[in-house]
């Protein structure tokens, strides 16, 4: 790889990673409008807010129902309105590394700035519009741009004939992944996103934009589960558009599995081993008019994949997860050439040494629930490069590691809303993504009150 | 470069390893909230403590009275712990309930109240919960449970237990409570209270395919056989003989609104539902002698 195309296939990853960093949602799902309903702490369902429990994983999965004959709309007290909100207010320091800057003597130079800021602006809604059907809305506000965007929409029909095992959701909402992003529990900018579920190799022009499993996605899942949530099965039929509505790519859907089986240990706690997978199409080019793209006429579907095992451990109040995920890209996908030589407009060639990347990623996330008002995590990230996109570029071209360190403080714990003091640090570093080929490093420090009524 | 980020890392690490201590400290005292744990509780108590207040605190209180943050807002009441009084039992009115009884309303949850199923928690988590939940009421230091009742083999349903048990539902006056069809709407439904002096309102068992204590024909008898204390619902275990009580299962099974065997013989038979005016229904033959003998006993007086 020449100097000119690592500089490129690095500036593209960093404004890749930036814009990431700055316009992901750190928004997740902690819906004091359950507990409220039910009269139950968020401790009931949460670990600590917003990670489920295993109550509240099963309360989940039966479709945000208790199953206890109070379910239904008509049991609710008429004033109560089943909308909450969530925002953090918080101060971050950010740290670039070996960022291209001009008037560097070197070219390079570490870009540091903090100060208060806001996440944006969760409203969340859901509940039983009657009984086994019920729905979630999230509008989410975009601080910055004033924006909003639907986190989530969905209807859901459960216990379809009586059985678990029939539940269908409809609508815009996150695959049944095995460590939630839309819970996560870490939210700087460099930890509030799993690199499991964002992660391309350098170059890859099948983004985070066209293709992740950090997005919430648009169709139909159909899941269940066992009496005791023990055993679990997602598999989702998805329009190929990573959740962006109006089917702005092609015509083609994707496809989501997720089987897991979780198992007690006397003494220990439930332990659980999962598989999952996710295959689809992307287009390759789209029809034109006037040499503009025309939305939804993207043609030339070439596939990507990504498919991992995990193991979750839980050892009393201490419980680790893991994760190793395989992932690859077709060939013209990755280097943004059109599979078929009629396109108009665009490239049809592949750059010489083209190839489909693929790569692996290790995601290792421990907790210590020193009790429902203290929560500490850590974890760490690698994501090894095994086929670069282009045969020219090091080996270990874009290697990716990143460490995150946190804890929660709940003040108090009742039904009617929650708060947490939330401090965290991450780091992350990329192999030879500087413009110099030298290792680049961000870093996040975070703290503020993590608030939802 | 590398100095400065050293020099993040390590300042970051050092705070952050402070405040979690200073919270930990407040964490376990009364400034959370929570209460200085008591001295004298065993190491499953004291497990089963934080289970309590992670899971149950919000409705049954602190102090187990059944006076947590939501019980103003529950309807039916929590149930409250300092008492020991136990709906769902397997031992006779009156007595403490076997362990398995309150491990089994933990799994199943109580239909129509707030009680939801805790069969997500793993077992030993439900028999901490249960040591504390003991730790409540000095009942469980001075009495001993009850012994179960014994539940005879299940008869054949036929025609005749259910012209029997419909026969006992009016003896018995059920009706005056559930009412005639087993809506819940007889005429004293109305004026119900618990133990507590709380309006309590009488099973419908035209809405429901379960019952609070379980959904199985075995639930059903032992239901009217230990009664539910606390509650205006008698135990009949001295009015009732074991095969009346069968007949009486059997007969409350054509209300419900499910399709069951009973109710496929109830119409094949023309079954209608019973004239409170009238006088009861002379029972099947086979039946005549224990309902003599129930003629000499009165009513059982609902308990409060």
């Amino acid at each position: 790889m020449t100097s000119p195309q690592r500089s490129l296939a690095g500036g593209l990853l960093l404004t890749s990673i930036l814009l990431l960093l700055f316009f992901t949602p750190t928004d997740s799902f902690a819906i004091p409008v359950f507990a409220r309903k039910y009269g139950l702490p968020c401790s009931a369902c949460h670990e600590a807010w917003p990670k489920l429990n295993s109550f509240g994983q099963k309360f989940k999965d039966e479709g945000y129902q208790l199953r206890n004959e109070k379910d239904a709309p008509i049991w609710l007290r008429p004033e109560f309105w089943p909308v909450a909100m969530r925002i953090t207010p918080h101060w971050h320091f950010e740290s670039a590394g070996r960022t291209a800057v001009d008037s560097a003597p070197s070219g390079e130079q570490t870009i540091n700035t903090s100060g208060f800021d806001l996440t944006g602006i969760d409203i969340l809604t859901g509940g039983t519009l009657a009984n086994n059907i019920s729905f979630l809305l999230v509008p989410s506000i975009d601080v910055g741009s004033g924006t909003v965007g639907f986190e989530s929409a969905n209807v859901r029909l459960d216990n379809l004939w009586g059985s678990p095992w029939l539940n269908f959701k409809f609508g815009k909402f996150e695959q049944d992944v095995p460590l939630s992003e839309k819970r996560m529990m870490t939210l700087s900018n460099v930890g509030g996103a799993y690199q499991l579920y964002h992660f391309v190799p350098p170059g890859d022009a099948n983004t985070d934009e066209f293709a992740s499993l950090g997005e919430n996605q648009l169709g139909i899942e159909l899941m269940g589960h066992s009496e005791d949530d023990h055993t679990r099965f997602a598999v989702s039929l998805l329009s190929s558009t990573n959740g962006t509505p109006g089917l702005p790519f092609g015509r083609s859907y994707d496809g989501y599995l997720h089987l897991s089986q979780g198992f007690l240990v006397p003494h220990l706690g439930l332990q659980r081993v999962g598989v999952y997978g996710w295959a689809g199409l992307r287009p390759t080019f789209f029809l034109t008019t006037d040499g503009v793209p025309i939305p939804g006429a993207g043609r030339g579907n070439r596939s990507f994949y990504r498919a991992g095992v995990y193991g979750s451990v839980y050892i009393g109040k201490f419980d680790v997860t893991g994760v190793y995920q395989r992932a690859g890209d077709n060939v013209f996908l990755a280097n943004a050439t059109s599979a078929s030589p009629s396109a108009i407009n665009q490239p049809t060639v592949l750059p010489v040494g083209a190839q489909g990347p693929q790569w692996n990623t290790g995601t290792i996330e421990a907790h210590y629930t020193y009790s429902p008002q203290l929560f500490i995590i850590g974890r760490y990230e690698l994501v090894r490069i095994s086929r670069q996109v282009l045969a020219s570029n090091p080996s270990d071209f874009g290697n990716v590691d990143v460490f995150t360190i946190g804890y929660r403080y709940y003040p108090f714990m009742h039904s009617r809303d929650g708060l947490a003091w939330h401090q965290e640090f991450a780091t992350e570093n990329f192999k030879g993504l500087a413009s110099s080929g030298r290792d680049q490093r961000f870093s996040s420090y975070f703290m503020g009150f993590d608030f939802a009524f | 470069m590398q100095t400065s980020h050293r020099t993040i890392f390590l300042s970051t690490i050092l705070a952050m390893f402070l405040a979690p201590g200073v919270a930990a400290a407040q964490n376990s005292g009364v400034a959370s909230g929570y209460p200085v744990p008591k001295d004298d509780l065993t190491p499953q108590q004291r497990t089963g403590e934080g289970l309590y207040k992670r899971y149950c605190i919000g409705c049954h209180g602190l102090k187990g009275d059944g006076n947590g943050e939501n019980a103003p807002y529950i309807d039916p009441k929590p149930r409250d712990f300092t008492l020991a009084q136990f709906k769902c039992r397997s031992t006779p009115t009156g007595t403490l309930p076997l362990d398995s009884d309150i491990i089994s309303s933990m799994e199943r949850g109580l239909r129509g109240s707030n009680m939801p199923s805790w069969l997500p928690l793993s077992g030993d988590n439900r028999q901490d919960l249960l040591a504390y939940i003991k730790t409540f009421s000095p009942r469980w230091k001075t009495e001993k449970p009850g012994t179960p009742i014994a539940i005879p083999p299940e008869p054949e349903v036929t025609a005749d237990h259910l012209r029997a048990g419909q026969a006992l539902f009016q003896k018995l006056e059920c009706w005056k409570c559930h009412g005639v069809e087993g809506r819940g709407d007889g005429p004293s439904a109305a004026t119900l209270t618990d133990s507590k002096d709380r309006p309590i309102v009488p099973y419908d068992f035209t809405e429901g395919h379960k019952f609070k204590c379980g959904k199985t024909d075995q639930d059903l008898y032992r239901i009217f056989m230990t009664g539910l204390d606390g509650t205006p619902m008698p135990s009949f275990a001295d009015n009732v003989k074991p095969d009346e009580a069968w007949d009486l299962v059997f007969y409350l099974r054509t209300l419900q609104p499910m399709h069951t065997k009973e109710k496929a013989i109830a119409k094949q038979i023309g079954l209608k539902p019973i004239n409170p005016e009238a006088a009861p229904a002379a029972a099947p033959q086979q039946q005549q002698q224990p309902e003599q003998q129930q003629q000499q006993q009165p009513p059982p007086q609902h308990t409060r």
